[in-house]
């Protein structure tokens, strides 16, 4: 069973605010979830390379051509918050 | 009724001047106005668009130009590929509003192939869950039964196709959310080879499981749009650069001294009777048809799903770390710093099943719990893809049942993660794998639709097709169709 102090550890991590609800309800739901993931456990691995990606890729190289890039406008489209044709966020450094 | 067609039976009228894709159109929205209500598989509906593209090619025809290989095939989109100018939300409040500024290359390619986009269809949130309940926005009723759920996550897809509400449609299989879906509405879906066919545009789930692929009405179809969608592409990097074959070309042929293998793990327990029975009559046919019936052994199949709720969260934590309100998608109305900003953000764009992943994604990956967690699923997921590897040596095909169960209640398992996570028991280990399955329709319990999983190894898709189509023609199911 992970505490209550793992999963607000988690959240933060997260970025996600909870509510004293949430956290309860996350709590016995990832606990119940890692009881069962923890099933691996009963595998010996110890010689076994892990396999992060099914195909054996290795660099993979293209020509390093100019194209155009999409424009300013298209780009800021979405954006909530915009100023001078940058995205606008708030103030990081002091 | 159009609707009622296949897409190389429209695509065969158009070319003969004997319908006029408007016409094709016209028919699948007067359907949607009839059924959408009962079924809600869409997100958006592109009237507009759809209409304009079918004049554009009614234009080709008439002044003879060549016609591309979907010409005035109503295609439904699953609403986590991008299409310029058209809303993509992933089914969730943090996208609700996210305008595309370009097009999936899968979405791109079906342009190409004159293809006409009539919706985005709903889905779980961000693709993650089993029923397509964890959408944000609604709900999507089987059409087989009102009361129970078309699968998920791609069970707009499932559901429009099998309503009639969409010719062919695109799903995304992360652990068997094209196959699961597909087996629940009684349709054809493909989970093709890792690679096979480019995520970019695909709002990214998993990277190192997911794939884009066919759901449709039967399996020429599922060749026709392969076809289309499969191939290289320079702008995902994990795409495969292969000789791409005419996956028409495959079906009919005989599939007399194909081996067939049964992983004895699978058929142990926790498979309703009704569709343990209908798996049995499908390996009858089969052997009717020709083909060798081995067991074989799956030995590690037994953890795939543990290995898949470590892996697939794991990446989905660091992939979702993106939405930061910043630069697209939603951003809360208070806030006086950035790490407020984000807090905000995303507890309140995120719906329940997608902070769970993330957190536990983020759990596994953290310090202290990266070894017993991650790099041990990694590690299982070798062994998972060797024991694959080694039953390939013996067998060609794997067949399996596609779900332990046909379509459950809406609400019976939406309170119990866990539980919910079950129904991909027989679909995650393929994607653990990399290698393709199809899931196609073989009967029916209590009324409902099952599923038949064949798998096969990278990048024979041709045998899957040969196999599918070739139980197909005798079985029939495919013909059969929900009263709605």
């Amino acid at each position: 069973m992970i505490s209550k102090k793992d999963v607000e550890h988690i959240a933060l991590l997260s970025r996600l605010s909870l509510t004293e609800e949430e956290k309860e309800r996350y709590q016995k739901e990832l606990s119940s979830i890692l009881d069962y993931v923890n099933k691996l456990k009963e595998i010996n691995t110890d010689d076994i390379i892990p396999t992060a990606h099914v195909i054996d890729l290795k660099n993979v190289f293209r020509e390093d051509e100019v194209i155009p890039s999409m424009d300013r406008d298209k780009v800021l489209a979405n954006a909530k918050e915009k100023q001078n044709g940058c995205f606008k966020v708030p103030r990081i450094i002091e | 009724m159009l609707y009622e067609l296949t897409a190389k039976e429209i695509k065969a009228l158009i070319e003969k001047k004997e319908v006029s894709a408007k016409e094709v159109v016209e028919s699948y929205f007067q359907r949607i106005e009839e059924v959408e209500n009962k079924v809600e598989a869409y997100l958006t509906l592109c009237r507009e668009e759809a209409f304009k593209k079918a004049e554009e090619i009614d234009e080709k025809v008439k002044r003879g130009e060549n016609l591309g290989e979907l010409a005035g095939v109503p295609v439904a989109i699953k609403d986590n590929m991008c299409t310029e100018g058209i809303r993509t939300t992933c089914a969730s409040r943090i996208l609700e509003d996210f305008i595309p500024p370009y097009d999936a290359t899968v979405v791109e390619r079906l342009k190409r192939a004159d293809a006409i986009i009539i919706g985005k269809t709903n889905m779980d949130e961000f693709a993650m869950g089993s029923s397509t309940e964890n959408s944000a926005f609604k709900k999507t009723r089987n059409p087989w039964d009102l009361e129970t759920v078309p699968g998920g996550s791609s069970g707009g897809s499932a559901a429009s196709v099998s309503a009639g509400e969409a010719c062919m449609a695109l799903g995304s299989d992360t652990g068997g959310s094209i196959r699961q879906p597909a087996s629940l509405c009684g349709i054809v879906g493909l989970k093709p080879t890792y690679g096979l066919v480019s995520r970019y545009g695909l709002v990214a789930f998993a990277s190192s499981l997911d794939q884009i692929g066919p759901m449709t009405k039967d399996v020429s179809d599922c060749a026709l749009m392969l076809n289309v969608i499969a191939g290289k592409d320079e702008r995902d990097m994990t795409s495969v650069l292969f000789d791409k074959p005419d996956y028409t070309s495959f079906l009919g042929m005989s599939i007399k001294g194909v081996r067939i293998g049964i992983p004895k793990e699978f058929y142990k327990e926790g498979i309703e009777e009704g569709v343990k029975q209908r798996i049995m009559e499908a390996l009858k046919t089969l052997e009717d048809l020709g083909a060798k019936i081995e067991e074989i052994s799956l030995s590690y199949a037994d953890y795939a799903l543990a290995t898949y709720y470590i892996i697939a969260p794991a990446e989905a934590s660091s992939n979702l770390a993106r939405y930061d309100g910043i630069r697209y998608g939603y951003l809360t109305e208070n806030y006086t710093d950035l790490r407020e900003l984000y807090m905000k953000t995303r507890s309140e764009g995120f719906g329940r099943e997608v902070k769970r992943r993330i957190m536990l994604g983020t759990y596994v990956l953290s310090s202290g719990y990266y070894d017993a967690y991650y790099k041990k699923a990694l590690k299982v997921r070798t062994l998972i893809k060797k024991d694959f590897d080694k039953a390939f040596g013996k067998v060609d095909l794997i067949v399996t049942p596609t779900s332990p169960t046909v379509a459950f209640k809406i609400g019976e398992k939406a309170e119990d993660p866990l539980k919910m996570y079950l129904a991909d028991i027989f679909t995650v280990p393929v994607n653990i794998a990399g290698v393709p399955a199809i899931s196609i329709p073989c009967g029916f319990s209590d009324g409902l639709p099952v599923g038949l999983q064949i798998i096969g190894k990278p990048l024979d898709e041709p045998n899957i097709l040969k196999v599918s189509y070739a139980y197909e023609q005798a079985s029939g199911y495919y013909r059969l169709k929900p009263n709605i």
